[in-house]
Parts: C-alpha cells; sequence; structure tokens
C-alpha cells in the first residue's frame, strides 16, 4: 500500500510538471530570464504547489501519524550550513544553464532525446560521487 | 489571464497535492533529488527503496503514458553537450551538497516556512539568474 501512496505520487508529480510546463526548457530559462523575454509562470506553479502542501503540513499537527506511517517529519531544522548555501547555488547554476532541475529530468526522460538522457546521466553521476567525496574531504560539512 | 499561466497554476496544484499524498500518507517529504540520489548511490534500502523506486516509477511512467497518447512537445534543451554535461554535473553535485533541490527546498520547505528551505530558494533562484544574464547576455551561450 504504501508502494502504491508513492507511485501515485510519482505520478502526480510528473504529471503536475509536464502541464505546468516545467518540462519545456524554455518555460524555466525564461522565468530566470529576467533582462530578457520575461516569463512569469514558474511563479504560478510555486505558488499552486505552495498551497496544498502549506494545508498538509497544518494536517500534519492534528494527527497522530501518517496513513500508512509511523511518524511524520521531524520539524524543520533552522540551523543554517554553508552547505544550504554553497550547495544551492550551485544547483541554481546548473539549473539556469540547461532549464532542468531533477523532478523535470526524469518527467521528461520519455522524450528528451540524447540530451535530456545525457543531463540525467551527467546529474546521476554528480549525484552519486558527492557524498564520497564530502565525506573524504570534509566538505561543508 | 495568459494560458500558461492557467497550466502553471494547475500543474502546481497537482504537484502540490502529490507531495501532500507523500506526506499525509507514507509520513514522507517529497525531494526528488534526494530520492534518485538515495537510489543511485545505493544508500535506500528494504522497503524505504522499494517505495522510492515506486515513486521514480510513477514519475517517468506518468508522463511517458500521456506522451504516448497526446504527445509530449519538447523539452527544448540545448544541443551544446558540454553545456548538457556542466548543467547536469552541477545541479547533481549541488542538490546533494544542499540536501534539497525545487521539490524539496521549494515547495516542501516553503510551504513549512523553513528557513533552509526559503534560503535554498533564494540562492539557487539567484545563481540561475546571474548565469542567465552572463551566460546569455554577456557570452551569448545558452
Amino acid at each position: 500500500m504504501r508502494m502504491f501512496a508513492s507511485a501515485l505520487a510519482g505520478a502526480l508529480f510528473g504529471l503536475g510538471l509536464m502541464l505546468s510546463g516545467m518540462t519545456d526548457t524554455t518555460r524555466v530559462q525564461g522565468w530566470l530570464d529576467i533582462f530578457g523575454a520575461w516569463d512569469p509562470t514558474l511563479a504560478f506553479v510555486l505558488g499552486g504547489a505552495i498551497l496544498p502542501m502549506a494545508v498538509a503540513w497544518r494536517m500534519t499537527r492534528r494527527f497522530a501519524s501518517p496513513i500508512l506511517g509511523t511518524a511524520f517529519p521531524p520539524p524543520p531544522q533552522h540551523k543554517l550550513g554553508r552547505n544550504v548555501v554553497v550547495g544551492s547555488t550551485l544547483f541554481g547554476m546548473g539549473w539556469g544553464l540547461a532549464g532542468l532541475c531533477p523532478g523535470p529530468a526524469l518527467a521528461s526522460l520519455s522524450w528528451g532525446g540524447w540530451g535530456g538522457a545525457l543531463f540525467l546521466l551527467a546529474m546521476v553521476a554528480g549525484m552519486v560521487v558527492t557524498p564520497p567525496l564530502r565525506r573524504r574531504f570534509a566538505l561543508f560539512a | 489571464m495568459e494560458l500558461h499561466y492557467l497550466y502553471g497554476l494547475l500543474g502546481g496544484l497537482i504537484i502540490g497535492t502529490a507531495a501532500a499524498v507523500l506526506l499525509l500518507i507514507n509520513g514522507k517529504i517529497m525531494g526528488a533529488s534526494g530520492i534518485l540520489g538515495s537510489i543511485a548511490d545505493g544508500s535506500a534500502e528494504g522497503s524505504d527503496r522499494r517505495e522510492k523506486l515506486a515513486f521514480l516509477g510513477g514519475l517517468i511512467g506518468a508522463p511517458a503514458l500521456v506522451a504516448l497518447f497526446f504527445g509530449a512537445g519538447s523539452t527544448n534543451l540545448t544541443t551544446n553537450v558540454v553545456v548538457i554535461i556542466a548543467a547536469g554535473l552541477l545541479v547533481g553535485i549541488g542538490t546533494r551538497i544542499a540536501n534539497g533541490c525545487t521539490s524539496g527546498h521549494g515547495v516542501c520547505g516553503i510551504s513549512r516556512l523553513s528557513i533552509r528551505g526559503i534560503v535554498a530558494t533564494v540562492f539557487y533562484l539567484l545563481a540561475g539568474g546571474i548565469v542567465m544574464v552572463l551566460f546569455r547576455h554577456v557570452l551569448g551561450v545558452i
């Protein structure tokens, strides 16, 4: 059942990314390009996504546990490390360069062609090498 | 209102609903980079691994089905191989160091007023904007 809920969430996420236009790199880059032909669509996407989640977070306070789980995630960490700033800056640079982030890169896999597959491959490679490198060199701990 | 703003809002509501389903039913935070990363590097194990694989199956499968029957348009991704690889590496490394991306920090973090989520979102938006100015308007690469 938990697997079904997880698959349902993944499917909804993918369909939402597709409908919102976030799998189209011109839409994402159009949002970041404030000195070009600026496209505000992404603000509607983010705003639309935050609404149901804000309600869901409030609901977690009323219930003892998730429907098919034992505990809700712990409260947010308000301690800020360098890692959030450094990592998000690197991520934002890549996001701007290509117009893809992890969710849309996966959602568009079936029609993204060789370029989309190459992006996904490079992204996964980065995800795999980073944790051992961080441990090895104690980077941004 | 232009039509793609409306699609953006509707798509956003569906994305938020997806995250709400994962939170209220399974008690998990929907972070695409964390889910993919922990599968790719083998750190997800047992039932957690199976649930994450199911999530990825839905995320790749549902849009693929829609694309099959209704067409998907285009991703309009650049054909510059160097840019694609550099961008992919930056996204992969950056999301791992920041411990989240647009879904985890942006959608799930901002909606619970997490300082980390808000700071992460500010920095990746700023970095994206600066890259856009530099690489599109100054260097003309993208």
